[in-house]
């Protein structure tokens, strides 16, 4: 139906153009207000500056952001899957439930850039060490979420698989786990964008190697020796990795939310 | 009989049912019928008083026991098939057969559990969120029956559809109790439905949770609709309908002269 294909893309268009029109307003703020104010490009670079020195380092752009983004979901896959062994156990006892948790919400409270510098020195200034830095930091969410769907069981759910001899194992299995899905999705966005936090956090205290970097280092380098343009280009691509990052996730979400779990 | 811990307790409940049997509990909200139901499943326990099941304690007893509850309560990431399988795969003890055959038995087991309960083959592809209210609650029925119960207990399980639908539900219900002849126990706030169900009516008070009066009901089974509009029908919904009021009032606190005038006025 061309009319209803139409409409949708009007519709696209109305909630796209808005924002693509302030951005063409601001950019051009921006270029114009360099020009008239002359600043200097080590402080304020110009929108074009930045765009010509994005292209002629886009290869050295590329290898940095595909480096952080294999950091970013080593640390969170190993973190989801961490996180769900860590909430079985806090969903079957109380007592660990207790015990663990203090020290949990102490991994959340301690500030990253504090215990970054502390892994590099364990781990050696490597791949290793940024990966487990943004293990640390996607972790919490994904433990404290899930725990809470796994313990949020409708009691005659429970009552229900009681009735019918349920081992505990079943009761977590088929019960528990399915129904912490959509808490671990919320978790997992959440935690999806902190772990190109943790990446980059990681690689800038880290580093590692001249030749194989990502752009957290790539930022500090630039930063150091006055390149504003290319560090402007960096904290681009950082942002787009981030935003790729959690809408995949989001996505992959929003798919398992609406194949199995009848979201609105 | 005496329960204490944030439910209805109950007091002095004196109560037999025979196997086999089809009883209904009414009573006022909070009377402790639903604690009742899930004493005799064993998923809760009495601080006092002696309640067996085919001699044995509840849920240690060889019996088996399936419970509705008023709520379909089904697992939304199952379909209604997966969902009428779960009382299977939780059966510890037909799993350690769990071969290619059982695995089949099972499934055309659940496949005519579907149909028995008026669903057709194609809903049991289907997931929770694409049926209706009615739909739910004969998927929950169904995943009841499936174990091949001796008793089902029955917690409001129509409570929230509309009449017609309920009537409906209750032939039903009757239809396959009648085939099978479990022991039922059905509570309900519903008296047209406790008396057309059931062969026993019991009302129950509150403050103390007890019974107060045991109606017979001795319509021959197998039930029709036309039932509801019989006088005699209507004249042993009346009599409920007044016990039941009076048990309401005796909870109020305004006992005397209740009965005799609730009963006479509705009768």
């Amino acid at each position: 139906m061309p009319g209803a294909s139409k409409s949708k893309l009007a519709q696209v268009l109305r909630a796209v153009a808005p924002p693509l029109i302030l951005l063409v307003v601001l950019l051009s703020l921006w270029q114009f207000s360099v020009w008239w104010f002359d600043l200097k490009p080590f402080l304020v670079p110009s929108p074009v500056r930045v765009a010509s020195a994005a292209v002629s380092t886009f290869g050295k752009l590329a290898t940095a952001t595909k480096v952080s983004a294999a950091a970013a979901l080593s640390g969170f896959a190993a973190s989801l899957i961490a996180g769900v062994v860590i909430a079985f156990f806090f969903s079957q006892s109380r007592l660990i439930r207790i015990s663990c948790y203090p020290y949990a919400i102490f991994l959340q409270t301690v500030p990253i850039v504090a215990i970054a510098p502390l892994v590099i020195n364990w781990f050696g200034s490597g791949f290793r060490s940024i990966v487990i830095i943004t293990f640390v930091i996607s972790l919490f969410p994904i433990i404290t979420s899930t725990t809470t769907g796994m313990l949020t069981v409708d009691p005659e759910l429970l009552d229900l698989f009681r009735l019918n001899r349920a081992s505990r194992w079943q009761i977590w299995l088929k019960l528990r786990l399915p129904n912490a899905v959509p808490h671990l999705i919320t978790g997992a966005r959440t935690s999806s964008g902190l772990s190109v936090v943790g990446a980059l956090v990681g690689e800038y205290f880290a580093g590692f190697g001249v030749n194989n970097y990502g752009l957290g280092f790539l930022i500090g380098r630039n930063t150091s020796q006055m390149r504003t343009d290319e560090l402007f280009a960096a904290v681009i691509a950082s942002t787009l990795l981030g935003i790729t990052i959690f809408g995949a996730v989001s996505i992959v979400g929003a798919f398992i939310l609406n194949r199995w779990y009848d979201a609105k | 009989m005496s329960y204490s811990d944030a439910l209805p307790s109950l007091a002095d409940v004196d109560l037999s049912v025979a196997k086999g049997e089809f009883v209904s509990i009414v009573g006022p909200s909070g009377c402790g019928k639903s604690t009742l139901l899930r004493l005799v499943a064993g998923l809760r326990t009495a601080t006092s008083g002696q309640l067996t099941v085919d001699g044995d304690e509840p849920g240690r007893s060889q019996t088996r026991a399936a419970f509705v509850f008023q709520e379909p309560n089904l697992l939304p990431w199952r379909t209604v098939a997966g969902n009428v399988r779960l009382p299977l795969e939780l059966d510890r003890t037909s799993e350690a057969s769990n071969n290619a055959s059982s695995k089949a038995d099972s499934q055309a087991l659940v496949e005519r559990t579907i149909q028995l309960v008026g669903l057709s083959p194609e809903d049991a592809a289907k997931r929770p969120s694409e049926l209706s209210g009615g739909m739910r609650m004969r998927v929950s029925l169904a995943r009841a029956l499936v174990t091949d119960p001796d008793i089902m207990l029955l917690d409001e399980p129509f409570a929230a559809l509309d009449d017609i639908l309920r009537q409906q539900l209750n032939e039903e219900l009757q239809r396959l109790w009648w085939s099978k002849r479990w022991t039922g126990l059905f509570v309900t706030h519903n008296v047209s439905e406790a008396v057309f169900l059931s062969q026993r009516v019991l009302v129950m008070s509150r403050v103390p949770g007890t019974i107060l009066k045991s109606v017979d009901v001795p319509f021959d089974f197998p039930r029709t609709p036309e039932l509801r509009a019989d006088p005699e029908f209507a004249r042993l919904t009346g009599i409920v309908s007044g016990h039941l009021r009076s048990a309401a009032n005796l909870a109020g606190g305004n006992i005397a002269g209740a009965e005799v005038s609730a009963a006479e006025g509705s009768a």
